[in-house]
């Protein structure tokens, strides 16, 4: 199993990963179209019709920025008939252990505790297999005493354990343990996959994502993008496969660290709707787009195709996913507006047409640059960054035939020197050969690394974002934020790991809480983007606010001066703006004591889950905002109207656990976070205390008006001498000294 | 004798008089804003630390410290702008020859600034102060800017006088006497005859009650004025007047106890708030006839007639024990006497030798012993 050790999957409770078989994440997408991958075409008008939705002109332009055409649409087959009825008879949706618990019918995967009890017995999955394989033997327990199984009994037992189980005991870990998150971790992945294959195309992205609602807690999962296309032949080993072998040692900047791809969504959709997944692709406008629907074979965890079939579509060229699953769908923090809304951010290059479920608004996110990201450059390992199972696992590959060769050639800033270096300090020879080190020296190989002073690795590797594009994206995002900084760090090195810091922050403005109430033109009782129940008194009309209660409620009423058992329909407009008022009032003073907004991106991905778990979250702890004007309870956030992005770019980022949501506390990486933060903090203190100045001026010079006011009077009967003469006097003389903070 | 067109030339005259003081504050501060500057008025500090005892003349002065008061300061404006608020209502007062109240003032110039909910004065509390500023700031009493406080005070005794152009015989007021008016400028009140020998000032409108009912004035040929507590500045004003323009000595009857003291102290040396009017108010001269902690064993008053002395009056009275003019033997003996006694007397506590022992027995014979204090 030595391959094993590529994936970053635990085995749980000593269970292997038989079927859990490494492939290579990313397929070739470009390349002749194979002919002979094509199964089955269906004549046209079996086909399933494509709607083009594209209009004439955009269609010929073939312009990027013009809407893509939302997929193929199927108006008959599979989606009309029941799963069951789909498949092949010969294709088990379920391994027959999983029957029971599993039937083919989605139900039993529909609540969420059943997805416990679906295992059998909880977290001794292999127990209970075990059990069933020694029901098959006959031996019975009674007693006491304990039947004696053999050998083969448990071997068989132990094979049986299937990736469905394995799926459902885990899904935690996988990101699906919970609809809400099942819904955000399938976009992500199918978006990250679809950004990954149009920059490796050398494409500028344009996305699609739609989230439709077809059932209670049922969702369907289209996700469309412009790149290169998937070559028919390699579609089922991209999708209808569990788990591939991450990209752990090509050190190369990418977005592939996150989750477990695009499969265990397909197989998620798959045991809970029992829908397959269903791909369309094209790969150049001169081939034809192909419609594939391709289910997880579980017993094998192989894929198999239901339906091939040549299908008509407007783009040019790209794939289109499309995923049925249990989900639910939900806004703010942790759901997928909020993801694509920080993918947008982070991929400034890339843009978003956003489809919303529940007939919201569609969301569009325009590409703000021309330009793609350079290609990040894969480079060696260092030494300093590589672990003891790893530098065994390399030792045993190496094409070298010694272990001086095997530093040098596949290690970086290993020169020969150095090799020898580290090789008399492990004491081993030099001239030995790579396989017996790794067996029995490579611990002393290991700790003589940490020994030898090597060279940083260059740093070229990692590209950031920059500067001028974040400022844009938060600009974007974050519109009318009174104030902007940006900062992106020089490139550096942790254990051996180059990467790269950026941080982004946006202050006040918008944030400090103008509320959107409504369209106002249009008579309705809008307050805080709610109509309120005109047939209602006012203080319960305005707990259809999110966010409002009825002591709240109460409490604005107050402040703006309305009648709380005033009726909304006869409400005057003047009292009505009287109550937004109230409410801007309200959210504008709560910002300035709610936590900030924290935006981490780990190369270009969004972390949204353990944020507190994260060295983000620890590095902007860390820093004494009040230094810089900001509120910050102790060891705390910092608090007040800001969104704070933090991106590490790097060729390996260190999670904390398999989740990858969090970044692990290296104290490099902390500090370097910190670093940028006081770089942006900085501005954003000189910036505050310039407001200060500035609104303490206005306020003075407001205040010397107003009583220059009273005082021309008073002068003017005193003196006998005219107003207007008295008012340029004064107002001259008080430019002397509505500046300064000093009087004489 | 002054003639009616005296008294209003004489009105006229201190009218413009102050008017051109006032004139002058305006055109001081024009003057400055016009130079760019920041204008500025230097107002006499009204407080213990600007204040001296004199001994010479026997009267508390105030110093020559001062504060800026400024216009384009955060904290000032607004006191600065009250202040001409007062002056040019006090202006329109003078130009029409009316006086009003203080509480009347703080009307006058009260309302919102522009379209603001602030307000020019946001209570008398706010005013008082700043009419107090006005007149130190240009030397001029509250009465001159045509302003008076509520009248307080009364009067009976062997005097005639006029009083806004009406003779008032002082001998012929009845059971309540003429009320003083709080402004008793020479322009208001004139003194035409006087038969008085003294002045006798009583704290108390009960036993100035007694002691006009049993014209104790007409028996002893003097002015009884009551002052209803701390005299008003009218009272003080009157009794500084008939002091020097009818040369005859003020008698101070008041509580045996520290506010009592102090009564006659401020009659005497002037207040320190008021400092400033020292000079116009205060009777150096003023003698304190009782009630002496001494008299409770001279007349032998019955034990049940005293009052014990709480920490607050034991603080006062050790207070006043460390003023200047206080300093003399006599004075720290009567306080000393107060304090080892840890009793204090009223006045009414004479009447428990009988309703008229005070103006029969008790008066007579302190004045016939020259039983005073000064």
């Amino acid at each position: 199993m030595a391959r094993d050790s590529q994936m970053k999957l635990p085995e749980i409770a000593g269970v292997p990963w038989p079927q859990l078989l490494p492939g290579k994440r990313t397929p070739a997408r470009e390349g002749a179209l194979d002919p002979g991958v094509t199964k089955e075409t269906e004549s046209p008008e079996k086909m399933p019709q494509t709607t083009p939705r594209r209009s004439k002109d955009a269609a010929s332009s073939a312009s990027r920025s013009s809407r893509p055409a939302r997929g193929p649409r199927k108006t008959n087959g599979g989606r009309a008939r029941s799963a069951i009825q789909a498949l092949p008879e010969e294709t088990e949706l379920f391994p027959e252990d999983d029957l029971e618990a599993a039937p083919a019918e989605v139900k039993a995967f529909a609540p969420e505790e059943d997805l416990d009890d679906a295992g059998g017995a909880g977290p001794e999955a292999p127990a209970a297999a075990e059990l069933s394989g020694a029901a098959q033997t006959g031996d019975q327990r009674s007693g006491g005493n304990r039947a004696r199984r053999s050998a083969e009994a448990m071997a068989k037992a132990q094979r049986e354990i299937s990736v469905s189980e394995f799926f459902v005991k885990n899904r935690h870990l996988l990101g699906f343990d919970s609809p809400s998150r099942a819904l955000l971790t399938t976009v992500k992945e199918a978006v990250d996959n679809a950004l990954d294959a149009c920059e490796d195309g050398g494409i500028l992205p344009t996305l699609l994502v739609e989230l439709e609602e077809t059932g209670e807690e049922r969702f369907r999962v289209a996700v469309q993008d412009n790149g290169p296309g998937i070559l028919v032949g390699q579609v089922p080993k991209v999708f209808g496969k569990l788990l591939y072998g991450s990209k752990f040692h090509t050190m190369k900047q990418s977005r592939g660290q996150q989750g477990i791809g695009i499969s265990a969504a397909g197989m998620y959709g798959q045991l809970t709707t029992g829908r397959p997944v269903i791909i369309t692709s094209r790969t150049k406008p001169t081939y034809t787009a192909h419609y594939l629907e391709v289910i997880i074979n579980t017993k094998k965890n192989a894929p198999e195709i239901l339906k091939d079939s040549e299908v008509e579509w407007t783009e040019p060229h790209g794939t289109r996913v499309e995923i049925e699953l249990k989900g639910s769908y939900k806004t703010g923090k942790r759901s997928v507006d909020e993801y694509l809304e920080q993918t947008a951010l982070a991929n400034p290059h890339a843009e978003i047409f956003y489809y919303p479920p529940k007939g919201r608004k569609e969301v569009v996110y325009p590409r703000l640059t021309e330009e793609l990201p350079p290609e990040p450059t894969t480079i060696k390992p260092h030494p300093y960054g590589v672990e003891l199972g790893i530098l065994m696992k390399m030792l045993k590959e190496t094409s070298a035939k010694h272990v001086r060769a095997a530093l040098v050639e596949d290690f970086s800033r290993v020169t020969p020197k150095v090799a020898d270096e580290i090789c008399a300090v492990a004491g081993v020879s030099p001239r030995a050969r790579p396989n017996a080190i790794a067996n029995h020296d490579a611990e002393a190989l290991f700790n003589a690394i940490q020994k030898v002073k090597i060279r940083a690795p260059s740093t070229d590797c990692v590209v950031p974002i920059g500067e001028p594009l974040i400022r844009a994206s938060l600009e974007r995002e974050i519109r009318d934020a009174s104030f902007y900084s940006v900062r992106t760090r020089p490139p550096t090195v942790y254990r051996g790991n180059p990467f790269q810091v950026e941080v982004g922050l946006a202050y006040g403005g918008q944030l400090t809480g103008l509320i959107d109430h409504g369209d106002l033109s249009d008579g309705a009782a809008w307050v805080g983007g709610v109509r309120l129940n005109p047939t209602k008194r006012a203080e319960m009309a305005l707990t259809a606010i999110p966010g409002v209660t009825r002591k709240k409620a109460v409490e604005l009423l107050l402040k703006a001066g309305v009648e709380r058992s005033a009726k909304v329909g006869m409400m005057k407009e003047t009292q009505l703006q009287l109550i937004r008022d109230a409410l801007d009032a309200e959210v504008r003073s709560d910002a300035q004591s709610r936590p900030i907004h924290l935006v981490r991106l780990a190369n270009r991905v969004p972390l949204q889950y353990q944020q507190s778990a994260c060295a983000i979250h620890k590095a902007v702890s860390d820093v004494n905002w009040r230094r810089y004007g900001v509120n910050q309870p102790r060891g705390g956030l910092p608090q007040g109207p800001m969104v704070l992005l933090v991106h590490i770019a790097s060729v390996w980022v260190p999670f904390t656990s398999e989740s990858k949501e969090a970044l692990a506390h290296y104290p490099e990486i902390i500090d370097e976070i910190k670093k940028g933060l006081m770089d942006c903090a900085r501005e954003l203190g000189n910036y505050l205390s310039r407001r200060q100045r500035n609104r303490a001026q206005s306020e003075r010079r407001s205040k010397f008006d107003l009583y220059c006011g009273e005082l021309v009077e008073a002068l003017h009967h005193l003196t006998g001498r005219k107003r207007t003469e008295l008012r340029t006097v004064l107002d001259s003389a008080a430019d002397n000294y509505a500046d300064t903070g000093e009087e004489t | 004798m002054a003639t009616k067109r005296d008294i209003s030339a004489l009105k006229k005259q201190k009218a413009a008089n102050t008017l051109r003081r006032l004139n002058e504050l305006a055109e001081q501060v024009v003057a400055q804003a016009e130079k760019g500057q920041n204008p500025t008025i230097e107002i006499p500090i009204r407080a213990l630390s600007n204040v001296s005892w004199n001994e010479k003349s026997a009267i508390i002065e105030m110093g020559d410290r001062t504060q800026s008061r400024t216009l384009f300061n955060v904290n000032m404006a607004k006191r600065f702008t009250q202040t001409f608020l007062v002056a040019a209502a006090c202006k329109e007062l003078l130009d029409s020859g009316k006086t009003t109240s203080i509480r009347d003032l703080y009307y006058m110039t009260k309302h919102t600034i522009g379209k603001t909910s602030e307000n020019t004065f946001d209570g008398q509390e706010e005013s008082d102060p700043i009419i107090e500023d006005l007149e130190v700031t240009i030397n001029a009493l509250r009465e001159e800017l045509h302003l008076f406080a509520s009248n307080r005070g009364s009067m009976v005794g062997e005097v005639t006088f006029v009083d806004a152009g009406d003779t008032i015989d002082a001998r012929r007021q009845g059971s309540g006497g003429w009320a003083v008016p709080s402004i008793v400028e020479d322009d208001v009140i004139q003194f035409v005859k006087n038969d008085a020998k003294f002045i006798l000032l009583v704290e108390k409108d009960a036993v100035w009650r007694r002691l006009n009912e049993d014209k104790f004035w007409r028996k002893h040929k003097c002015i009884l004025v009551q002052s209803g507590g701390q005299p008003a500045r009218g009272v003080r004003r009157l009794l500084r007047r008939m002091v020097d323009e009818l040369k005859i000595p003020l008698y101070v009857l008041v509580d045996n106890d520290p506010w009592g003291l102090y009564i006659y102290s401020v009659l005497k040396q002037g207040s320190i708030n008021l400092a400033y009017e020292s000079v116009r108010m205060a009777v150096p001269t003023a003698r304190f006839l009782g009630l002496s902690s001494f008299d409770r064993e001279r007349y032998e008053l019955p034990d049940g007639s005293t009052i014990m002395l709480n920490k607050k009056d034991e603080d006062r009275a050790k207070q006043m024990m460390r003023y200047p003019w206080f300093a003399d033997r006599k004075w720290q003996r009567e306080l000393k006497k107060m304090l080892d006694s840890k009793v204090k007397l009223e006045i009414e506590a004479l009447s428990r030798k009988g309703i008229t022992f005070i103006s029969e027995e008790y008066l007579p014979r302190k004045l016939a012993e020259r039983d005073w204090l000064v």
